[in-house]
């Protein structure tokens, strides 16, 4: 950014053009190099997309959406995307007040422009936080991380096994996602007693990480009648889920730390001098749609299909 | 730039911006869940139904895409040349996109093929013991 800065300066000083006397697109030198590099960015992005849809594809089942996030703060269980959808809903309204941000830049109205940054800054903020908030249950409650996956889901209709080993009640159908609980760790209603140590007990396994696999009998399926364990699923989940949200929030995180220093430059009057309505909003305010645009595509593919 | 509007236009126009937006994004939502069977009817079944339903939230999502990059990001007011040079790379992409889909589809395909091949020949005439059946390594 400080290079393009100090680019800008320099080119704003020969009459707009940038040296050959025509301005390439009649855009800026700045201007047009954001562009490119969210091209490039979007490259990357695509990147990480593709090695997710590949790995989706290649597997039978996928962990559905619907349950894996299903839980907002406050103690709200079982309510599908609405927590996702509200933090959307932020980036959303955050893009908006950067437009509005980027006109009264056109204005030179100083004081318009800080005030819609501000709430650009806090918009991305909000965002930001929800998606410590995510994380911080899928990886402390959960016990999701990069390499572990606690998520499967049935290929199978079935029955689970007590874990005396007898029938329970609790029916599934295929295509349903479970979460594998850690043993020991308490989860309210289930406080059976499952056994801590790694091992094949009656009506579960509890395996190496510590985590308990049930034992269920198949009602439909390939072998009707058999006793099969819960098996663990889609390594690659984690890693893929921690590595495209965590690179897209890195842009979250570099965008607000870029709007807070463009934020202080036009509060200390430095792009009133330069008289070139506040094209420095402008790229910013590219490089933030951008932004909200990723988050369309990751909102697409890990949430809503 | 934005110069053949007034200052009222553009700003009510960005406000109707956020309206449809917002509104993409719940229909979006909706149909997801729906999908899903967590709306009324449970369409968890039948494959033509979901088929057309993941289209749609592609197809809502690619609006959505078009709309922040030519009206938020101005490229509507750009020179031809430079909207060209931005978007006919991304063409590459959505090559890439369809390719590797359908590559990690057919990986699913053959594990499935080996699967079968194992399960319906056994390989030794002594039968197969049941440590050595082929568990395809997943994810």
């Amino acid at each position: 950014m400080a290079e393009h800065e100090t680019n800008v300066l320099e080119h704003t000083d020969t009459a707009g053009a940038w040296d050959g006397g025509k301005e390439p697109f009649k855009a800026s030198y700045g201007k047009l190099m954001m562009w490119y590099f969210l091209l490039s960015d979007a490259f990357t992005f695509a990147g990480f997309l593709i090695s997710y849809g590949a790995l989706r594809f290649s597997s039978p089942t996928w962990p559905v959406p619907d349950f894996v996030f299903s839980t907002a703060p406050f103690g709200i269980h079982g309510m599908p995307l609405i927590f996702v959808t509200i933090m959307s809903f932020l980036l959303i309204i955050s893009s908006v007040t950067m437009v509005r941000a980027v006109q009264e830049g056109h204005r030179e109205n100083k004081n318009g422009v800080v005030f819609w940054m501000l709430l650009t800054v806090l918009g991305g903020a909000g965002f930001l936080s929800c998606q410590a908030w995510e994380w911080t249950n899928l990886i402390g409650t959960e016990h999701m991380t990069v390499s572990r996956n606690p998520f499967g889901t049935h290929t199978e209709s079935g029955i689970y096994l007590n874990p005396d080993g007898s029938e329970s009640d609790e029916v599934f159908e295929a295509g349903e996602t479970y979460l594998l609980h850690k043993a020991g760790a308490s989860h309210g209603e289930e406080e059976h007693a499952f056994e801590a140590t790694p091992g094949e007990y009656k009506g579960y396994v509890v395996n190496e990480e510590g985590f308990i696999q049930r034992k269920f009998k198949v009602t439909e399926g390939v072998d009707p009648g058999a006793v099969k364990v819960q098996p663990v699923w889609h390594k690659a989940f984690g890693a893929l889920f921690f590595f495209i949200t965590g690179f897209h929030g890195f842009h979250v995180l570099s965008g607000v730390v870029f709007l807070l220093i463009i934020l202080i430059n036009a509060a200390s009057g430095l792009y009133v001098k330069r008289k070139n309505g506040y094209e420095m909003v402008e790229k910013i305010g590219l490089y933030w749609h951008f932004v909200d645009l990723v988050w369309v595509f990751v909102f697409l593919v890990f949430y809503l299909l | 730039m934005a110069s053949h509007k007034t200052y009222e236009e553009s700003i009510r126009d960005v406000y109707k911006g956020l309206a449809l937006l917002a509104v993409v994004t719940l229909i979006e939502v909706f149909i997801s869940l729906l999908g899903k069977g967590h709306i009324g009817v449970d369409l968890s079944g039948s494959g033509i139904v979901l088929g057309i339903i993941a289209l749609a939230l592609i197809g809502l999502s690619i609006y959505k895409a078009y709309f922040i990059i030519y009206e938020f990001m101005h490229m509507r007011y750009e020179v031809k040349g430079l909207a060209l040079s931005v978007l006919l790379p991304t063409l590459l992409l959505v090559w890439a996109i369809i390719a590797f889909f359908q590559e990690g589809n057919s990986w699913k395909e053959r594990r499935e093929d080996i699967k079968k091949r194992e399960m319906s020949e056994p390989v030794s005439p002594q039968g197969v013991l049941e440590a050595d059946v082929f568990v395809p390594e997943l994810g």
